[in-house]
């Protein structure tokens, strides 16, 4: 199935049925990669700070506090 | 009394498939633009991403919440806006998602808002499948949109595949 894309000319009722050209195949795939990358950065960050809150959370629990006491500090 | 819904174009998906689908010469006598979109990809699990331009701008960001079988889920952009709505290749055969992508005062001369709800399809016990999701999108862009195109980030629209462009009138 090769790459294709639609054109439909609202003023005319045309549509065109046309072969991506290689710079918009690179580009297509750049744009891919670059919001793959955007949302593994973003998911990292989140796990990142899920691991942190995890952690501090841990550290309070061993100091004595309770799981209210704990809940009441997040607010 | 309000003159909603005038469908100004559509196309089906061939036999051949498509990576993009775009609308060119929008007309500016609307208020606002409504595309419908029933879709499949050959790629995915569950479901496939399309990025959403207009008139070839680059100037994106966007707030996304989502839900699927597993898991609810929210994030951002800050280069794209991107609907959900495609049903991926691990999807039930022959289902399709589908989304409404809403585009208030897109002829108007200040930066334009989108708004975006996509489900795809529920009845699979596919990886990441039954997604919801909910987005709201920025063009940063302040010129009259006059023409959007759908692009799936990998493999292509099946055949059947449909896009409708409405534009709607207040008055």
């Amino acid at each position: 199935m090769a790459d294709t894309k639609i054109v439909v000319n609202c003023e005319t009722g045309e549509v065109e049925e046309l072969p991506l050209t290689a710079d918009e195949i690179a580009q297509r795939a750049a744009d891919q990669a670059a919001w793959e990358a955007e949302q593994a950065a973003i998911e990292a960050d989140k796990q990142a700070k899920a691991e942190a809150k995890a952690s501090a959370e841990s550290k309070l629990s061993a100091l004595g506090l309770t799981d209210d006491e704990i809940a009441a500090l997040r607010g | 009394m309000a003159d909603t819904y005038t469908l100004i174009s559509s196309v089906t998906v061939g036999a051949g498939g498509a990576s993009s689908i775009s609308f060119s010469s929008i007309p500016t006598t609307y208020t606002d633009l409504l595309v419908r979109v029933s879709a499949r990809a050959t790629s995915g699990g569950g479901w496939s991403d399309s990025t959403i331009t207009f008139n070839g701008g680059t100037t994106y960001s966007s707030r996304y919440l989502y839900g699927d079988s597993s898991a609810a889920n929210s994030g951002s952009s800050a280069s794209a806006i991107v609907t959900r709505g495609a049903n991926g290749n691990s999807t039930t055969a022959n289902t399709f998602g589908n989304s409404d992508i809403y585009i208030p005062n897109y002829a108007g001369s200040n930066a334009k808002s989108v708004s975006i709800d996509d489900v795809t399809e529920n009845n699979s016990g596919a990886t990441n499948s039954a997604i919801t999701h909910l987005e709201a999108g920025l063009s940063a862009s302040t010129t009259a949109i006059n023409s959007i195109t759908l692009t799936l980030g990998s493999g292509n629209y099946v055949q059947y595949s449909t896009a409708y462009l409405y534009g709607i009138k207040n008055s």
